[in-house]
């Protein structure tokens, strides 16, 4: 600190670049708008008055385009799988995936005879975060943004943790 | 509305003015091909509409459906006979207590299983309770798609409130798995009553607020008026039922025309599209039905509550049959007013304890159905207030 | 006196010709319909004024011993009486005729019984898949139905002898 220290004017914030990078990203997490079953009802609780995630900095977006966060919120069917692949690659880098709910998780009460559902979301795309519960209430939802905020702010821009 | 509805242009003669709108609409370009969906911010879930366009307006419109088919019947086959309540729940999650009540009855019915009068009162209760919040849920999200944001906060802040009480009563917010064949998973909590009596003062001024806020909001009638009008015979035709066929003018609600669990016994009002600011059948019709009902669900409540204090406490799991293990053969079709219309059960009994077969009629996937019948004309921006009106839930289209 | 389902069967078999059988014995009795005079029977029940059978409310698919049949759920509000009407269907490609231009309803309920069981409709416009992806292969909700190991190399049956096991710690690559 001893060099630059005092060099700069007040206004001049001295800090390095993965800490800069990982606050910037962590505190504006856009999540992509995409329900899938009975979480995505949950989701939208969460978003709405009582548990209001804007005040992390979360907004929904409508776009692949604009997002960062894909909130797989509910059952993820083999017709399903293909496009929640295609929207995950439609997102630009950096991106984060959480999976809410037993369904997203491990195709939760569907496990054994739901023919038709995918039995857990990673098996398509990579997951940051899981959340149990069927549906998940809007605190745990919250609490996932936390746990991801801080895995994010453990990375650095030389390599994905 | 096509553009011969829209007000003569100042200064113009009808005459030219219609010569305008024949040579505009004589144009016809290409035909294009939009995919709207499965992700799609209004198509409330995951539904896909394959949309053939000549400009703005739609020509043909195929609903793709399936992408949340998770196999509700076949994992029923594999079920016993009360593990198919929870599975119910997520049908229509958005009202699933009416989902709950409605394989519950059918089953009892095929068993011969009566419940107490209380039991019968705290049914009706929660399903009038959760009636209002899949309503809430509904009109909110409506004024989410035509693009008010405010009314969506008003009113999820006001379905919270029901939520909580679910929550003290059984531990669920959304799912509940509340009625059982046979009776309830919990009784009464303590005080729970008079916290609904609280609910009532606090709810009632909502509707009024809503409606200034939202239902006769110059911008908002403007977007659903003369829209996607399905008339009574359309809708009786495609087997539409529920807040969308007494949108049309039709006045029929299971709960009054083929009474169950004591509801001839409550005092309340069909409310029907009467076509105040449009056609009759109209999007603002389908729309201002749930707002109606809510209120006549709150009479029901008051009703329910009146009689649930007067009542001794008795045991509400008194009638759950202690063995699944052999139960009575047969079949039969069970229907309930759900919050999204005729819910029905087509359950097949063999004796077992699975059942044999269990086919759940669900209201969307009928409302549904009828898309490709009303939307040729229809301009893209009216789709979104269509599919909304219809208030689908995804859940029970696919199953 | 409102009609019941014995005076509404009667009035079928006098139209129809034929004598038709009831299954008295489940709480919903039903009225069994010959494959071949369904188009017949349906146009009956919805146009005489007696009847007026106008909405179709449900069609299921039953399998029962390795026989396929459905039941058709219909409605009349002029009654108002609640009738199932079930088709038997035979054969190893089970076929029955098509009512979706009778009632528009039955559109959709015809195409998941064709999904579901393979029972194939003759007539219907539009005769394909609904809820499975289209190039899925099987009935699922037929007894014998074993699920695919994968589709399109998503594993779908997991952890039955002989299929994919997943361990417990699974990332996708």
């Amino acid at each position: 600190m001893g060099i630059i220290e005092g060099r700069y004017g007040p206004n001049v914030v001295i800090t390095s670049v993965d800490k800069l990078f990982n606050w910037s990203r962590s505190r504006s997490l856009w999540p992509i708008t995409f329900g899938l079953a009975c979480c995505a009802i949950e989701m939208m609780a969460t978003s709405a008055s009582r548990f209001d995630l804007d005040r992390l900095g979360i907004f929904f977006r409508p776009t692949p385009r604009q997002s960062d966060v894909m909130l797989v919120s509910g059952t993820v069917t083999v017709k399903m799988a293909e496009r929640i692949k295609r929207l995950y690659e439609q997102m630009a880098d950096p991106k984060w995936v959480i999976s809410m709910g037993s369904c997203a998780n491990s195709g939760g009460p569907y496990w054994e005879y739901g023919y038709h559902v995918v039995k857990g979301v990673d098996l398509i795309i990579p997951v940051d975060v899981y959340i149990p519960g069927c549906p998940p209430r809007p605190e745990a939802l919250i609490d996932a943004f936390i746990q991801l905020q801080e895995k994010i702010e453990r990375e650095t821009i030389a390599k994905k943790v | 509305m096509t553009t011969r509805d829209v007000d003569l242009p100042v200064g113009l003669t009808p005459e030219k003015w219609y010569e305008a709108v024949d040579a505009i609409e004589s144009v016809h370009g290409e035909k294009m091909v939009l995919q709207m969906g499965p992700q799609h911010p209004a198509t409330h879930g995951v539904l896909r509409l394959e949309l053939e366009t000549d400009g703005e307006l739609i020509v043909k419109a195929t609903p793709h459906i399936g992408y949340l088919h998770r196999c509700f019947e076949k994992v029923c086959e594999n079920m016993t006979w009360p593990q198919v309540v929870p599975y119910t729940d997520r049908l229509d999650y958005c009202g699933s207590m009416n989902n709950n009540l409605g394989y519950v009855l059918g089953a009892e019915k095929l068993f011969s299983i009566e419940v107490s009068e209380r039991v019968q009162t705290i049914r009706v209760l929660v399903c009038e309770m959760n009636r209002i919040a899949s309503h809430l849920v509904a009109v909110g999200t409506y004024g989410l798609d035509i693009g008010a944001w405010t009314p969506f906060l008003f009113l999820f802040q006001a379905r919270e409130h029901i939520l909580d009480l679910f929550d003290e009563l059984c531990g669920g917010r959304l799912l509940y798995n509340y009625i059982w064949i046979g009776g309830l998973s919990h009784d009464l909590p303590d005080g729970w009553l008079k916290k609904v009596r609280k609910f009532i003062p606090y709810f009632e001024p909502r509707i009024p607020e809503l409606n200034s806020l939202l239902s006769y909001n110059k911008i908002f009638v403007e977007r659903l008026a003369n829209v996607a009008v399905i008339p009574a015979d359309l809708a009786i035709r495609y087997g539409v039922t529920g807040p969308n066929l007494r949108g049309a003018g039709v006045a029929w609600d299971l709960r009054k025309a083929e009474p169950y669990s004591g509801y001839e016994t409550y005092e309340f009002e069909i409310p029907v599209g009467r076509g105040e600011v449009g056609t009759v059948g109209d999007c603002f019709d389908r729309y201002i039905v749930r707002v109606n009902e809510m209120v006549q669900s709150i009479r029901i409540i008051e009703q329910a509550l009146d009689r649930l204090e007067k009542m001794e406490k008795d045991d509400v799991q008194a009638a759950i049959p202690k063995t699944f293990a052999k139960v009575p053969i047969g079949e039969l079709y069970f229907r309930t007013e759900a919050t999204k219309g005729e819910l029905g059960f087509y359950i097949i009994s063999d004796g077992k304890q699975k059942p044999n077969r269990l086919k759940c009629r669900a209201p969307s996937f009928c409302a549904l159905s009828v898309i490709p019948e009303v939307s040729p004309g229809l301009l893209i921006a009216d789709m979104v207030a269509l599919i909304g009106s219809l208030d689908v839930v995804l859940g029970e289209v696919d199953r | 006196m409102p009609l019941t389902i014995e005076d509404v069967a009667t009035r079928l078999s006098t139209q129809l010709n034929i004598s038709l059988s009831l299954e008295p014995n489940s709480p919903a009795p039903l009225i069994i319909i010959p494959a071949d005079l369904l188009r017949d029977a349906s146009k009956f029940l919805r146009d005489d004024d007696a009847l007026r059978f106008e909405s179709l409310n449900c069609i299921t698919g039953v399998e029962r011993a390795g026989a396929y049949e459905i039941v058709i759920t219909l409605y009349s509000a002029t009654i108002p009486l609640m009738l199932n009407l079930k088709v038997k269907a035979t054969g190893e490609d089970p076929a029955i005729p098509s009512v979706t231009d009778i009632w528009p309803a039955a559109d959709w309920h015809e195409r998941e019984v064709f999904d579901m069981f393979g029972i194939r409709f003759e007539g219907h416009y539009d005769h394909r898949r609904i809820l499975c992806a289209d190039d899925w292969e099987g009935f699922p909700l037929r007894k014998d139905y074993q699920p695919p190991l994968f589709f399109h190399n998503i594993p779908v049956t997991v952890n039955v002898p002989g299929g994919l096991q997943i361990p417990l710690t699974r990332i996708a690559k």
